[in-house]
């Protein structure tokens, strides 16, 4: 056992005690703590570098409490374990974290309520590390809820804005709908396996019955759709983009919604055994990275632009799952990690430059603003899969291997990176190149905004090469570079960036002509997924709750109630003047039966 | 131990204290109330010493016992946790009602009296002393919603007293009938003795009906939103944080273990009850236009675990229920708790009136935020390991029919975050500016039941502990088959 494991705990309680911390001295010492809440991620960081240094465990389990114990046995523990795919994990969230704290401590001055911000924010890494180094499904769950909380908190910071407050509730019960799925999962594998440890579960796994092992599988696949928002469940990220984009880098790109990718990939002994459940993993990241990038095609705010494109890519790693190859999907969750952060801040930093989201307002930001230019073009070749960015490694490792598990799978992720490329490079274009558009005095952010671009654009650039050493870590299976899917990559990259930029320098300012006015409002609206989710399931259940109330509650349940009282009073009026209404008058006739039922009670107590 | 009987006799002298200084001036009265439920937590604490927080039962006096006809008090494992409830509700309730002005003096001595019939309940080892003081609960409950109440305080104090008065009528029958066969009144006596019962399922169901009516399940709950709405905010904190408990208590000392085999039989009634009342409370609570009344139709729903639980007849179900039954008992107190401090600002409970408090009382909005969350069971918060044992169980015992249940689980975030998002998110409501925020004094109660919820939800073994041997009993009771 190494030493570093034995403190696997710390991983949660110390960014936990920075939140309480946060939270309590936050409001006399405002301007310090940016500087208090960046300790957490970096301990995150420095653990998990530091565990990756000594050469992760393999065990599955360092430690343990028993949480929900019993006089039966066999408790419902909670413990920690870092094997090498999460110590990774703990890499990617805290630094990405560290970024976005020191990256908020500029775009995030002088907005009210930020002791509030800085404690979601330590909440968040306290909550993520906890999914990540669980040692079972009853920790991973716990975590799993609490980073789904810290994103209600963080999309509804401004709290006052309608727009925010509707995002935060959408996006919290829009996952929970897929929670629901991931607690079957855990009672279905509590019922048949007895005990909630991934030790003992994939111990278990090649026991259980085809049937079982689908039914655990795919719920498991309800949780992680909705967690990282693949198809059906997808309609909440874009909307929470409400909340502040350093948030938006951290939870919605980075890692929470990674999440889902990484149950998959922790779950890995059980979903190998069922090929139907990764074939139906393999057509929901197929569907889902072919619309949303669609959808990315036509948004006029920048930051849906980055929403849909991240539901994109996460379908491109729920393919990759699906095809089996759960060591690519990690990888491109890693790269897009770097990537999407980078993009995302890059955007925060034009956001705060030019005080709009709209496209439109933006254009001419690369002379005004070097730095946040280099690193997004940087952040959008990685994105588009241009080599030697790390896109273009992670990417072409996804494609070869659905080649090999669905041609025409295949054909559909070819075709959602053609549109990637479009994408991003329109929306280059639109914010970056011709001439400026909006009314502000676009400026470059102060360093604490600037540093993290660099830092993740470095790693944009350079992380593709550690492929090979990534799958080793995480003892997963590692293809070479397969030259004539590099090739054809390469080229529909390319093409799609010159149609992306071809089309921005003639379709602005509506942005939205090129598919025909009525194909494109159905684009930029998702597909028409909120009107559906409105019309199928938020009204039906409305109707339904009301009718519940007004029909059933309170027409019949308590009528008839209501009604035998009615009628035993007409019955008793005879005998007693009850209805007097007079408090002193029923206040004696308590007294009076109270002492009658004492002499009873002490008759048949005599008696006995 | 004497300190048994003072649970009991500490409220009572209370109630005599309490009037005596009301009588001297009105402001003494809610300080002597106050000392009796801190004394009351205090001689609950020196039972510590005796291990009835790790189950260890505990007799009362044998003195009182040889003397007095029929009194026999014990705490158990299954009565600890709820007598610690009391024992935390009691300041709680005292401190709620700090501001109020009319016959202060008899409202606080209700209150004891309430605290005294409702430690009476748990501490009971004999059933006819049992259903003295279940009866006697209704009393001071009677005249805090008929007196203190709102608008409609009449109609529901009535309904409130009726409905469970039929409900334990028939309780009263089913303990009769078991008393007269078996000829004992010792609670343990009667259920080693069970094997006497002519009709157990009879009496089962006598027993239970009145059990479900104070719990409330599905479909005998209407007594209660009218009973909260109208009631001032220490009966509702009372009536949601311990009364109720008295239904889940009754059906796992006395109905279950009286009529094992029958509730074995029936208990796929629980469970179909319990998964419509966490569907059908929720559901309902969604569109209430009345923020207490949400807050009691969500106790509807938390209910409904507690039967789903208790269906499962198992060790860990009953656990589950044991700790969806504490989390309810501190959840739903603060959330009436702040109800009813919102309710003192702006005499108003209309959803629709309210909008931006988050920015006007920034410290109710979070406390408001923090209880919602606790409400839709979010893990950390006291709410979510019962409600997860629930269903972890609950599918064990039942299978995919508990997958039927689900949309509660959603439900209840969504009516939970629309009440949040309703009155403290948003543009500020014009209407209240100016409005106070929680003052040092409100907090206090409010903090005492946060850190509650938290320990709670941290660490549920604090409860499990206490209840594992019974539960284990009681379990193995059922596997007996008679």
């Amino acid at each position: 056992m190494s030493v570093v494991l034995d403190y696997g705990w710390t991983l949660v309680l110390v960014p936990l005690a920075l939140a309480g911390l946060v939270a309590l001295v936050g409001r006399p010492f405002g301007r310090f703590v940016p500087a208090l809440a960046i300790l957490a991620p970096s301990w995150v960081l420095i653990y998990g570098v530091l565990t990756l240094l000594e050469g992760p465990e393999d065990a599955l389990r360092a430690g343990s409490v028993d949480w929900l114990t019993s006089v039966a046995g066999g408790g419902l523990t909670v413990g920690w374990a870092v094997d090498g795919l999460s110590a990774v994990m703990l890499v990617v969230v805290g630094l990405v974290a560290a970024l976005v704290v020191m990256f908020s401590a500029g775009y995030m001055a002088g907005e009210g309520g930020l002791p509030r911000y800085y404690a979601a924010l330590c909440l968040f890494t306290a909550a993520m590390s906890m999914l990540v180094i669980a040692d079972g499904f009853v920790g991973l769950f716990i975590g799993w809820e609490l980073v789904g909380a810290c994103s209600y908190l963080l999309i509804g910071f401004w709290f006052t804005r309608p727009a925010a407050a509707n995002a935060a509730v959408k996006a919290f019960l829009t996952t929970r709908v897929g929670d629901v799925g991931l607690l079957l999962a855990l009672a279905l594998l509590w019922r048949d396996v007895g005990d909630l440890s991934y030790v003992a579960v994939f111990a278990a796994a090649p026991e259980l019955s085809a049937g079982i092992v689908t039914a655990a599988s795919l719920l498991l696949l309800v949780g992680a759709i909705g967690k990282s928002a693949q198809f059906p469940l997808q309609i909440w990220l874009p909307d929470a983009m409400e909340g502040p984009t350093p948030v938006s880098a951290l939870i919605h790109a980075a890692t929470m919604v990674a999440a889902g990718v990484f149950l998959v990939a922790r779950s890995w002994p059980l979903f190998s055994l069922s090929t139907d459940a990764l074939a139906v993993t393999l057509a929901i990241g197929g569907v889902t990275a072919v619309g949303a990038a669609a959808a990315a095609l036509v948004q006029s705010d920048i930051k849906k632009v980055l929403a849909y494109s991240t539901i994109s890519q996460l379908g491109f790693m729920f393919a990759a799952l699906g095809a089996g190859a759960w060591g690519a999907a990690m990888f491109h969750l890693v790269t897009h990690a770097a990537f999407k952060a980078l993009l995302f801040l890059g955007s925060g930093s034009v956001i705060h430059g030019c005080g709009s989201q709209e496209l439109e307002e933006m254009g001419g930001l690369f002379k005004k603003m070097p730095i946040t230019g280099v690193t997004w073009l940087i952040g959008a070749g990685a994105l588009a899969g241009l080599p030697p960015l790390a896109g273009f490694f992670s990417k072409d490792e996804i494609l070869h291997e659905v080649i090999g598990a669905g041609p025409a799978w295949a054909a559909i992720l070819f075709g959602a990176s053609l549109f990637t490329a479009f994408y991003i490079a329109r929306a280059t274009r639109l914010a970056f190149f011709d001439g400026y558009r909006g009314t502000g005095h676009p400026h470059e952010g102060g360093w604490s905004m600037r540093v993290p671009l660099i830092v993740l654009a470095s790693l944009a650039a350079t992380l593709g090469f550690g492929g090979a050493w990534l799958a080793e870590t995480i003892g997963a299976h590692h293809g070479s570079l397969d030259v004539k899917v590099a090739l054809a990559s390469t080229v529909l990259a390319i093409l799609g960036l010159l149609a992306g930029w071809k089309v921005a320098g003639v379709d602005h300012p509506a942005f939205t002509r090129a598919p025909g006015p009525r194909l494109a409002a159905l684009m930029r609206s998702g597909w028409g997924a909120d009107a559906f989710v409105q019309r199928a399931v938020l009204r039906p259940v409305a109707v339904a709750s009301r009718a519940l109330y007004t029909g059933v509650d309170r027409r019949v349940v308590d009528a008839v109630a209501e009604g035998s009282a009615v009628a035993a009073r007409a019955v008793g009026k005879t005998l007693t003047s009850l209805q007097s209404g007079d408090v002193q008058w029923y206040a004696t006739m308590l007294g009076a039966g109270a002492v009658a039922l004492l002499a009873l009670v002490s008759y048949i107590g005599r008696g006995l | 131990m004497i300190a048994v009987e003072l649970l009991i006799l500490i409220p009572l002298a209370g109630v005599l204290a309490c009037l005596l200084a009301g009588r001297v001036a009105p402001g003494y009265a809610r300080v002597v109330a106050l000392v009796a439920t801190v004394g009351f937590a205090v001689a609950l604490a020196s039972l510590a010493g005796e291990g009835i927080f790790s189950g260890e039962p505990v007799q009362g006096l044998r003195v009182a016992q040889e003397q007095v006809p029929l009194w026999d008090l014990r705490i158990d494992g299954l009565s600890a946790p709820l007598l610690a409830l009391t024992a935390l509700l009691g300041p709680v309730a005292i401190l709620a009602s700090w501001n109020v002005e009319e016959r202060a003096a008899v409202h606080h001595s209700l209150l004891l009296g309430l605290q005294a019939a409702v430690a009476g309940v748990f501490l009971a080892a004999d059933v006819v002393l049992f259903y003295v003081f279940w009866e006697a609960v209704l009393i001071p409950m009677y005249f805090l919603i008929g007196v203190w109440g709102h608008e409609d305080r009449r109609h529901a104090a009535m309904k409130f007293f009726v409905y469970t008065f039929a409900g334990s009528a028939l309780m009263l029958v089913g303990i009769l009938i078991s008393v007269f066969t078996i000829g004992a009144t010792q609670i343990d006596s009667l259920i080693a003795g069970r094997v006497a019962l002519g009709e157990p399922m009879l009496v089962f169901w006598l027993l239970a009906i009145g059990m479900l009516v104070k719990l409330p399940a599905f479909p005998l709950h209407t007594w209660l939103p009218d009973a909260h709405v109208e009631a001032p905010t220490a009966g509702s904190i009372l009536l949601a944080g311990v009364l109720l408990k008295m239904g889940g208590y009754g059906l796992m000392r006395l109905a279950i273990p009286m009529t094992p085999a029958s509730f074995a039989e029936v208990s796929w009634v629980f469970a179909v009850l319990g998964g419509i009342g966490i569907v059908y409370g929720a559901a309902v609570a969604l569109v209430q236009a009345d923020l207490k009344r949400l807050v009691a139709y969500s106790s509807v729903a938390h209910m409904g675990f507690v039967l789903l639980a208790l269906s499962t007849g198992t060790e860990r179900g009953f656990s589950a229920a044991m700790l969806v039954m504490v989390s309810h008992g501190v959840v739903a107190p603060l959330l009436f708790l702040l109800v009813g401090q919102l309710y003192d600002r702006t005499h108003t409970r209309e959803i629709a009136r309210f909008g931006g408090l988050g920015t006007l009382t920034p410290r109710w909005g979070a406390a408001l935020s923090f209880a919602a969350l606790a409400s839709l069971g979010l893990p950390g918060l006291s709410g979510f390991p019962g409600e997860f044992l629930t269903v972890i169980e609950g599918f064990g015992a039942w299978s995919w029919p508990v997958a039927f249940a689900m949309p509660g689980v959603v439900l209840a975030a969504a009516y939970n975050l629309r009440a949040v998002r309703e009155v403290v998110h948003g543009e500020v409501a014009g209407e209240w500016a100016g409005i106070k925020d929680l003052t040092a004094g409100d907090l206090l109660p409010v903090l005492f039941l946060a850190a509650a919820i938290i320990v709670l939800g941290v660490w549920p073994r604090l409860v499990i502990e206490m209840t594992g041997d019974v539960f284990a009993a009681l379990a193995a009771i059922i596997g007996t088959g008679v």
